[in-house]
């Protein structure tokens, strides 16, 4: 255990934590680059990289340091991104589309912020409900709880029609995630799993995630440290969710399915689970792949061959190095680096 | 009787039927090898998807219908081969990560090979009759769904109490290091009951398709959830529990949507996985077993 302890007490000539604003510094200014001289379409790319980012990272809080096999993110991101679009949705054709509203939702018309905050803050109520009966649960029986979650959050986000808009699902919504949005989000999540993971919350999340029973007899509350996680997990899910639909302006039951939960398993498994530096190195690489296969997909109209070859190399990879990229921990020059001891 | 109560019944017991053909399979997978099959649902739409091709063919029924057991058995003992052979004894997290990758992998095959569009699948009209019994009728797929499960269900039952492979099997999901020590061929015994389990599930693929006129790749998912409901109800492991599961799921579901008003209708599938939720929570050791592991 000691090797991946935090190593920060030592004498540094920079703190870990001016390290960490000086290197968002310079990657945002790198962002702001790639911002003004590439495509919209590559600037749409970038965003959704984030949150892809993101939302590994906030999975891997779940499933990598607690040790839960949750499945649920895109149940959260459901919730959370109808939660944001209908806060949003323009007043005038709230009237047309969604001609049922309560009152004090058709009349209002709220900016992206105050919408995200209460889509994660719905998901947090969501995740505490169902976090009750379901993380009691362990390893297979609690991830297909979860994968029953996804299909009861599809199934009413497809029959409240008054709110959703049934299957058809809500459009026109308004473009309001910019690039710094999604990279705001990314930083925000990648500062909170670092910061949970070396403290004492994250060794007692690791702790249960490797023996329950020790943990508990060491004073460790098994279910409080899985209800954190998982509601931790839900919030960035949920805030993801809800800055996704403002970027791609539609949202329907089937758009985060099991897939994209399966998906971000994968960047989780590949990466190493529990490693943050795994978990963004492979959904950063993950988003891009996809992305070029596509245009080969569609010219060769095998829809599909992208999932194909990712799950392949998923089994492959649990077959060869089932530890993943990282195994559970950092590698060492970015703990290095990051406890400000790279110049010494 | 009247009409309506007494199809609804029916329609149940089909519904039941096809669930408790892929939660038996499923449940014994996971009485022998401790692990959920993930990919097991998506053998519900292979054996759908042969049936279609036979048919398209000009293959008779009965033919098709021993081709669609081939193609499951095989399919089934394929997967154990690749990969659960190579995953035994790693960690559980592990192993049904890849037989969710597989699952992903077979659909999207599937996609890839067949497109999403829907495709009709349609029993000779002679199957779609109404046979009179007493004051009421019945529809002859609903029968004969109902009708092949209580045989298939029957033959499982004398394989698995009355064989030597039914032993060896017991054994093996009773202890696989003893069965072994016993001299079963632990191996073979595996992969007998990944056949027999994947071929029911091939089998409920083809009455899934008669009983519902489309098919499509994605066929299989709701299905493989479903059949874990039904083996959550009668306790994962147990053959008996499964069956009985699958059919209290399905009667369940039809007096669910039956006796409710319409406008609850479409909220079908939030019913049965909160009963699922609810089951873990109140009796996560299912129903009808005494006791198995512990699952919290």
């Amino acid at each position: 255990m000691s090797k991946t302890a935090p190593e920060a007490e030592k004498a540094s000539p920079l703190s870990g934590f001016s390290v960490a604003v000086a290197t968002v510094a310079v990657v945002a200014f790198a962002v702001w680059l790639a911002q003004i001289s590439l495509s919209a379409y590559l600037g749409t790319l970038l965003a959704l990289l984030f949150i892809n980012v993101a939302l590994a990272v906030s999975l891997n809080l779940t499933n990598g340091l607690s040790g839960l096999f949750s499945l649920g993110h895109p149940a959260f991101m459901t919730i959370g991104g109808y939660s944001a679009a209908i806060l949003t949705y323009p007043e005038r054709r709230k009237s047309v589309m969604l001609p049922d509203l309560p009152e004090f939702l058709a009349t209002n018309e709220v900016a992206l912020f105050p919408a995200v905050l209460a889509a994660g803050l719905i998901a947090i109520v969501v995740a505490i409900v169902v976090g009750f009966p379901v993380l009691r649960l362990r390893g297979h029986y609690l991830a297909v709880a979860t994968l029953g979650l996804i299909v009861i959050v599809q199934n009413l986000a497809t029959n409240w029609s008054g709110i959703t808009r049934g299957g058809s699902g809500l459009s026109g919504i308004p473009r309001l995630t910019t690039i710094w949005w999604a990279f705001g989000l990314m930083v925000l999540v990648i500062a909170v799993t670092w910061r949970v993971k070396f403290s004492s919350l994250g060794r007692a999340m690791m702790a249960t995630r490797e023996n329950p029973l020790a943990a508990e007899c060491a004073g460790v509350s098994t279910f409080r440290v899985r209800m954190v996680a998982f509601v931790l997990g839900a919030f960035f899910a949920a805030i993801a969710g809800a800055l996704l639909v403002h970027l791609i302006s539609v949202i329907t039951p089937k758009t985060y399915s099991v897939l994209l939960a399966f998906n971000l398993v994968v960047m989780v498994v590949i990466g190493g689970t529990g490693s943050i530096s795994g978990a963004v190195i492979i959904a950063a690489g993950l988003t891009v792949l996809s992305e070029t296969l596509r245009p080969m997909e569609e010219s060769l109209g095998l829809y599909g061959m992208s999932q194909v070859i990712v799950a392949l190399s998923l089994i492959l990879i649990l077959f060869f190095r089932p530890q993943g990229l990282f195994g559970s921990g950092e590698p060492i020059f970015i703990r290095r680096f990051f406890s400000g001891r790279f110049l010494g | 009787m009247s009409q309506y109560v007494f199809q609804q019944l029916v329609n149940g017991l089909a519904l039941g039927s096809l669930y408790a053909l892929v939660a038996i399979g499923f449940s014994m997978i996971y009485g022998i090898v401790r692990l959920i099959n993930f990919a097991h649902g998506d053998l519900v739409m292979i054996g759908a998807f042969s049936a279609l091709a036979m048919v398209a063919l000009g293959v008779p029924w009965p033919l098709t219908l021993l081709f669609v057991v081939v193609v499951g058995a095989v399919a089934g003992m394929t997967i154990e081969t690749v990969v659960f052979r190579t995953m035994r004894g790693a960690p559980q997290a592990t192993g049904f990560i890849a037989t969710l990758a597989v699952s992903i992998a077979i659909q999207n095959s599937a996609l890839m090979i067949l497109t999403g569009q829907p495709r009709n699948f349609l029993f000779p009209a002679a199957m779609r009759q109404r046979i009179p019994i007493g004051t009421v009728s019945a529809s002859l797929t609903d029968i004969v769904i109902i009708g092949l499960t209580i045989v298939l269900i029957a033959v499982l039952f004398l394989i698995v109490y009355r064989t030597r492979l039914g032993t060896a099997m017991r054994a093996t999901a009773e202890n696989l290091t003893a069965a072994r020590l016993m001299g079963v061929a632990v191996n073979r015994t595996i992969l007998a009951a990944f056949a027999i389990g994947s071929a029911l599930a091939a089998v409920a693929g083809l009455l899934w398709g008669g009983k519902f006129g489309q098919i499509d790749p994605l066929l299989g998912f709701v299905p493989g959830l479903k059949a874990f409901v039904a083996c959550v109800i009668g306790g994962v492991g147990s053959i008996g529990g499964a069956m009985l599961g699958g059919y209290i799921l399905g009667l369940a579901e039809v007096l669910f949507v039956g006796l409710l008003p319409p406008v609850f209708a479409g909220y079908r599938d939030t019913f049965v996985f909160s009963l699922l939720i609810l089951i873990l929570l109140i009796k996560p050791s299912g129903l009808f077993v005494r006791h198995v592991e512990d699952r919290a």
